[in-house]
């Protein structure tokens, strides 16, 4: 017997806090929508964990039906929503590090105007997000995909006063666009070949045909990577995340790094069916990935804003889920996913708090010397600098080595996969470092000492209202209250610790996280002669089990990647602790590269050059000018101005004078006579 | 017997005269003169062939000369408004020029 779950509940509870704080907020007083909010984040949480306390005695994949939405023909979709494994892990870390950002930002936001507001937008994302992981067809998880960047679109726009803000909304949502376009055309591909859109139907006629090798599912294949590119910001479309830092900390926090840009490899685990019978598609995710996260680590390394080496930092990751998507290992993915969430969410929020206690500086450069001034930030913030770092035993490490192991050992993967992989993780442990030297150690470079900057425009992104901006130094620097700090604590916890359910099996553990999910994801590896070979006989295809793990194997790479780990921890306390001069000395020796990281690749300025600009040019001088304003406001007036013209004409007929209406009067009536006397003789004529 | 054509060519000029008459004239009461004439020549189109078509038919025939009554019920009533609207305008406007009364116009 299986239990009723009411999955439905479990989005729309925060959408009904979207509508009860995005209707009445305005007027609301602040405990209320605080109230609200939290309850409508809570209550999702408390339900999914009533479903992890009654897992084990479902019949998996749960279904629910709650009738039908589209039906066309033979083609329908329905509002349907499945639990599985998959599912399960999606939702755990949506609701809970949800929950506890809702929680965190009612200390960091309680300065703002747009509270309400803010509350109602975060709700609305939870809606979307949780819509996106429960749904059971490709259409309703597009409805919470598009849903989501709408949400993630309205939050980076949060102070939409600010041109900045502004601008890096919009550029969120028209790079999306090109990766829905990818999805969409995807979803075609699907309806075409499969007559639905349901993931059982399709996954079950995709498990039909084992003779499906390539062709249509490559593409199909290659169109949802697209899609996942935009929504996870991976090459060629990872220039929007590092502007989403524009929106709020907690936005950044839960939208930009713990779940949204993870959709994209959610979506590539939930249809790992497709990309399994594509050893092209899985080729070109992985190398997309690894390359996306060597080169977003790069960038990273000389970013001075602390939130925008966190969204560097952020591609990075995303790239190495995308890496482990490649090469098949979707726990791993989907492990890292996980452990990414704690401790890029808890980096996020204590850098919140770190701005929080400078009352809103995001430079780096003008930072230092923290550590005993905000003690708790400072003892979370290091354990997601570890964690993220790779330092065994914490959350990273684990679920770094997995991918990176998996890189070395699949078929699909290979070496250089796996040293580039290495590579970059040696970059992230050195510019995470860099940032916790600056933030925390030394002395405080305070604006006094960094006095020519003041006139860079730093302040204007900066992260609290104008009226703090003003004067950084409104308030001394204190540690943040305790609502915000709560959060920081308990995923500082998560971070050293979330890391052990999938403790690797090479190193003395049981990779229980992969054993859980591997029914939602098990890569069952049919090759082309294989399948061949099966159906020629006649019989199901048998798979090749999994590369069995090699235990020495493992631990070799873990104590490789640990090392690299150290040097980059090594560089970096080289770098910015004990010699503190070097950084500018090695600066002016390598200019070349300096210059070209620092203005990271100049990619957004090639991208402008190369697509805005033509765009804009077509739009303003083909469509605007030509189209608009010459054929389309030209046929109107043309036609206005001619019916005037004529009408002006006429007008003048109508002169008022009795006599003259008299006179047009006879002169027709006359020529009426004479033809209807014309014309009669001459039909009389004709007879 | 006197010819219907001869009754027509009359009731022809007669209306001609007043059309002429409308449009040249300007002093308002001569126009409303001529449209009284215009009338008049219908009238007599009418009854001549109102005697026509009894000719014809052997019978009485007074359908046009009912109609003739009908204009002449009109006529009268259109003399009393329109006489009365005269002497109105001209008590304001003090003049009977029908050129320069086109406040109507657009």
């Amino acid at each position: 017997m299986t239990p009723d779950l009411h999955l439905w509940l479990i989005p729309l509870v925060p959408f009904a806090g979207f509508l009860v704080n995005g209707l009445l907020g305005r007027k609301a007083p602040r405990p209320f929508v605080t109230a609200i909010a939290l309850i409508a984040s809570l209550i999702p949480a408390i339900q999914v964990a009533v479903i992890v306390t009654k897992f084990g005695t479902l019949t998996l994949p749960y279904l629910e039906h709650h009738g039908a939405w589209i039906a066309a023909g033979a083609f329908h979709a329905d509002f349907s929503f499945q639990l599985d494994q998959l599912t399960l892990v999606m939702l755990c870390v949506i609701t809970g590090v949800g929950f506890l950002i809702h929680l965190y930002s009612v200390g960091y936001m309680a300065e703002e105007d747009g509270y309400w507001r803010f509350f109602a937008y975060m709700n609305l994302f939870l809606f979307f997000m949780l819509t996106l992981v429960l749904a059971e067809n490709f259409l309703l998880m597009f409805v919470g995909w598009e849903g989501v960047g709408l949400a993630s679109y309205l939050l980076i726009g949060f102070w939409f006063t600010r041109d900045s803000a502004a601008n890096a909304g919009k550029k969120a949502f028209i790079v999306n666009r090109i990766g829905d376009f990818g999805f969409l055309i995807a979803l075609f591909l699907l309806i075409a070949h499969f007559g639905s859109l349901s993931f059982g139907s399709v996954f079950a006629q995709i498990g039909a045909r084992p003779d499906w090798q390539g062709g249509f599912l490559t593409a199909i294949a290659l169109f949802l990577f697209l899609g996942a590119a935009g929504k996870s910001a991976q090459i060629p479309l990872y220039i929007w995340l590092p502007d989403a830092m524009e929106g709020p900390t907690p936005v950044s926090a839960l939208i930009h790094a713990a779940t949204m840009v993870t959709a994209g490899v959610y979506m590539v685990a939930r249809t790992h069916l497709i990309y399994d019978r594509s050893p092209l598609a899985l080729s070109v995710v992985a190398i997309i990935g690894v390359s996306t996260a060597f080169f977003a680590a790069t960038i990273g390394i000389l970013q001075t804003d602390i939130k925008r080496v966190l969204a560097y930092s952020t591609v990075s990751q995303l790239g190495y889920m995308f890496l482990a998507c490649g090469v098949a290992a979707y726990s791993a993915g989907i492990f890292h996913l996980v452990t990414h969430a704690f401790f890029k969410a808890l980096l996020f929020l204590a850098a919140g708090s770190i701005m929080h206690a400078l009352s809103g500086e995001q430079d780096m450069r003008k930072m230092g010397g923290l550590r005993r001034k905000i003690p708790v930030t400072f003892w979370t913030m290091t354990a997601a600098v570890l964690a993220i770092s790779g330092a065994p035993p914490l959350a990273g490490f684990v679920s770094k080595d997995e991918i990176l192991y998996q890189a070395f050992i699949s078929p699909n993967g290979g070496k250089v996969l796996w040293a580039v992989g290495l590579f970059t993780a040696g970059l992230t442990s050195f510019y995470m470092f860099r940032l916790w030297y600056l933030t925390f150690f030394g002395e405080r470079r305070t604006a006094e000492t960094l006095e020519e900057d003041r006139a860079a425009p730093v302040h204007a992104r900066a992260d609290t209202k104008l009226t703090l901006e003003a004067d950084p130094h409104a308030h001394p620097v204190h540690e943040s209250p305790w609502v915000m700090l709560i959060p920081l604590i308990i995923l500082a916890i998560l971070s050293v610790i979330g890391g052990w359910m999938g403790w690797p099996e090479g190193l003395g553990g049981s990779n229980w996280f992969a054993h859980f999910l591997s029914p939602a994801v098990n890569t069952v590896h049919l090759s082309y002669e294989q399948t061949t070979v099966a159906l020629a006989a006649g019989t199901a295809a048998t798979p090749t089990p999994a590369p069995a793990g090699d235990k020495q194997l493992e631990m070799l790479l873990a104590l490789v990647s640990t090392a690299v780990a150290f040097f980059g921890w090594l560089f970096a306390h080289i770098l910015y602790f004990a010699k503190p001069e070097l950084p500018a000395r090695l600066a002016t020796r390598l200019h070349g590269a300096y210059t070209l990281i620092k203005n990271k690749y100049w990619v957004d300025e090639i991208y402008g050059a190369l697509i805005v600009a033509p765009v804009l040019f077509l739009a303003r001088w083909i469509l605007g000018i030509l189209i608009d304003r010459v054929v389309i406001d030209g046929g109107t007036l043309t036609a206005g101005y001619t019916a005037q013209g004529f009408g002006a004409l006429i007008a003048r007929i109508q002169s008022g004078n009795i006599r003259s209406y008299a006179g047009w009067l006879a002169f027709f009536a006359a020529i009426l006579l004479l033809v209807s006397w014309f014309g009669l003789t001459t039909h009389f004529c004709l007879r | 017997m006197v010819p219907i054509a001869y009754y027509l060519v009359l009731s022809a000029i007669l209306f001609s005269i007043g059309v002429a008459a409308f449009l040249i004239k300007r002093n308002i009461i001569t126009v409303f003169m001529s449209i009284e004439l215009m009338l008049n020549a219908v009238n007599l189109a009418f009854i001549a062939f109102s005697r026509q078509w009894s000719q014809i038919t052997g019978h009485l025939q007074v359908n046009g000369q009912i109609f003739v009554f009908f204009v002449m019920v009109v006529a009268a009533a259109e003399a009393a408004v329109g006489l009365a609207i005269i002497i109105a305008v001209f008590r304001a406007r003090n003049t009977l020029n029908i050129d320069s009364i086109d406040l109507m116009k657009l």
